[in-house]
């Protein structure tokens, strides 16, 4: 299992956030959640422009042995989607929290991330979890 | 309690990822699982199947009993170590499950069911068993190793002294020998296979199935969990007990029609319900699909047809064809353009003839 990036934030269900530079949120999901989910072959992107809400479903990803959905942490606007998964969606098997991002959101409400558990924490959660 | 095969220690050291399937630990994956159905349709991969049940019949009356038990006619197996593949049905033509029966000696057959059904399956076989005479015998004693690829077969035959060589290679397919395996290690050798490739299922005791394990591995077979078993069954149009039939669920509605045996004057359980059904008109079918676009195919998803509506049964994404196939049970008549609803979603999906992979190649209409 590789090392959790100190600057991430997480939800219990497992889906990391990541404040970028212009302030809108990078989402994925963790290392841990791709192992225990196994070899992804497909994964269903929201539209851009879509308005998501913190803990609603917002994408899908789905291994070869079950379809999961992804919450997004933070409530806004869709503003980018990894497209590359489109055809390489084992990008998430190989790189959770680099090349395998799932989509960016523009935050409503900053306060949200507070919410968020921290790579600590998370890393916890994640340890009592095996 | 979870139950643990004698091998359970040697997939947690090889760091698999385990799951609890029936009532059993095992591994669903070591790894990747899609690598691992791989390495089994381009060389060779070995599975632990130990959890499977073997079950020991004795008795000059056993042929007789199998003929009443099995829906298949066990009087095809004249040649000791010959086998043949059955359901055993209940009054109503249902599956209680599906098996392998062994022709032994005349008066010793042996049969392996799966591991889901276990009590079930000994509490029907030994209250059928007992008419006729036949002992029922649980053998928890044995692991069982199957070891499939286009290269499984050569590995295994490089481990084994030169007498048992000789005689495995000389197995036809669905036949069996009890052979002295590499170290004296007594084997029960069978040239089955639940993945469409070429390959052996070896049973083996428990006190000596790790040991076979590691030469296998040593050989160059790589550890396969029940991930890529599954894939792998799937690809080769092979049912699962429990997603694709069951005891509400007819050989004719399951595509195993094959393997019925409506010879003439053989009163098996479930005869007679199944030539009522046959007479009346059997209601639904299974047949192959193929998504042609991106998504999975899911157990349980629903499937619209100009025939009405189905369901998917066994479904999963393909490795070897790069996109999700299912078996579905739909009602018989023209399905017309048939979709899957897809949460929520209605995506089409092509009906073809399946297999859809044999031999490690994609079979012709499945990509177009």
């Amino acid at each position: 299992m590789s090392e959790i990036p100190g600057d991430l934030k997480f939800l219990k269900s497992h889906e990391w956030a990541r404040v970028e530079d212009d302030g809108t949120v990078r989402v994925g999901i963790s290392d841990h959640a791709q192992g225990q989910l196994g070899d992804l072959v497909y994964v269903e992107l929201p539209e851009v422009g879509a308005t998501v809400q913190a803990g609603h479903g917002t994408a899908v990803v789905e291994s070869v042995k079950a379809a999961s959905d992804i919450y997004s942490p933070v409530s806004g606007e869709i503003v980018e989607v990894n497209e590359a998964l489109n055809d390489k969606p084992e990008t998430i098997n190989e790189d959770a929290y680099g090349e395998g991002w799932i989509f960016r959101v523009k935050v409503e409400n900053r306060d949200e991330l507070e919410d968020l558990l921290d790579a600590d924490a998370y890393g916890e959660l994640v340890e009592n979890d095996d | 309690m979870t139950q643990k095969t004698v091998l359970n220690a040697t997939h947690r050291e090889l760091g698999a990822r385990m799951v609890d399937f029936g009532g059993w630990d095992m591994p669903i994956a070591y790894g990747s699982q899609i690598e691992e159905h791989h390495a089994v349709r381009q060389a060779a991969g070995m599975f632990d199947v130990s959890h499977m049940t073997v079950v020991d019949l004795t008795g000059e009356r056993t042929r007789a009993f199998l003929r009443h038990l099995l829906a298949n006619n066990i009087d095809k197996l004249t040649k000791p170590g010959k086998a043949i593949y059955s359901c055993m049905l209940n009054e109503r033509g249902g599956v209680i499950d599906d098996l392998i029966a062994y022709y032994l000696r005349e008066d010793f057959f042996r049969l392996v069911v799966n591991a889901s059904t276990r009590d079930k399956d000994l509490a029907w076989i030994e209250a059928q068993a007992a008419a006729f005479g036949v002992n029922v015998r649980e053998r928890p004693e044995f692991a069982m190793i199957a070891v499939q690829g286009p290269a499984a077969r050569d590995i295994v035959l490089g481990l084994l002294p030169d007498d048992s060589r000789v005689k495995v290679a000389k197995l036809g397919k669905f036949v069996a020998a009890e052979v002295e395996g590499p170290d004296g290690i007594p084997l029960f050798v069978a040239r089955t296979g639940y993945t469409g490739e070429e390959g052996f299922e070896i049973i083996v005791p428990d006190t000596r199935a790790v040991q076979l394990w590691k030469a296998l591995a040593e050989a160059g077979v790589a550890p396969a969990g029940l991930g890529a078993r599954d894939t792998l069954r799937l690809e080769a149009g092979m049912n699962l007990y429990g997603q694709d039939m069951d005891e509400d669920v007819t050989p004719w509605e399951a595509n195993l029609g094959w393997t019925v045996s409506l010879d003439e004057g053989r009163d098996f359980t479930g005869r007679a319900a199944l030539e009522a059904q046959k007479n009346a008109g059997v209601p639904r079918t299974m047949v192959g699909l193929v998504l042609d676009e991106k998504g999975v195919l899911r157990h349980g998803q629903k499937v619209l047809s100009a025939a009405g509506e189905g369901e998917i049964l066994s479904g999963s994404f393909s490795p070897t064809l790069n996109r999700a196939v299912a078996f579905a049970r739909i009602p018989v008549g023209e399905p017309g353009d048939v979709r899957v609803d897809i949460r929520g979603r209605e995506v089409p999906v092509r009906i073809v003839k399946y297999p859809f992979v044999r031999d490690g190649k994609p079979q012709d209409g499945i990509v177009i």
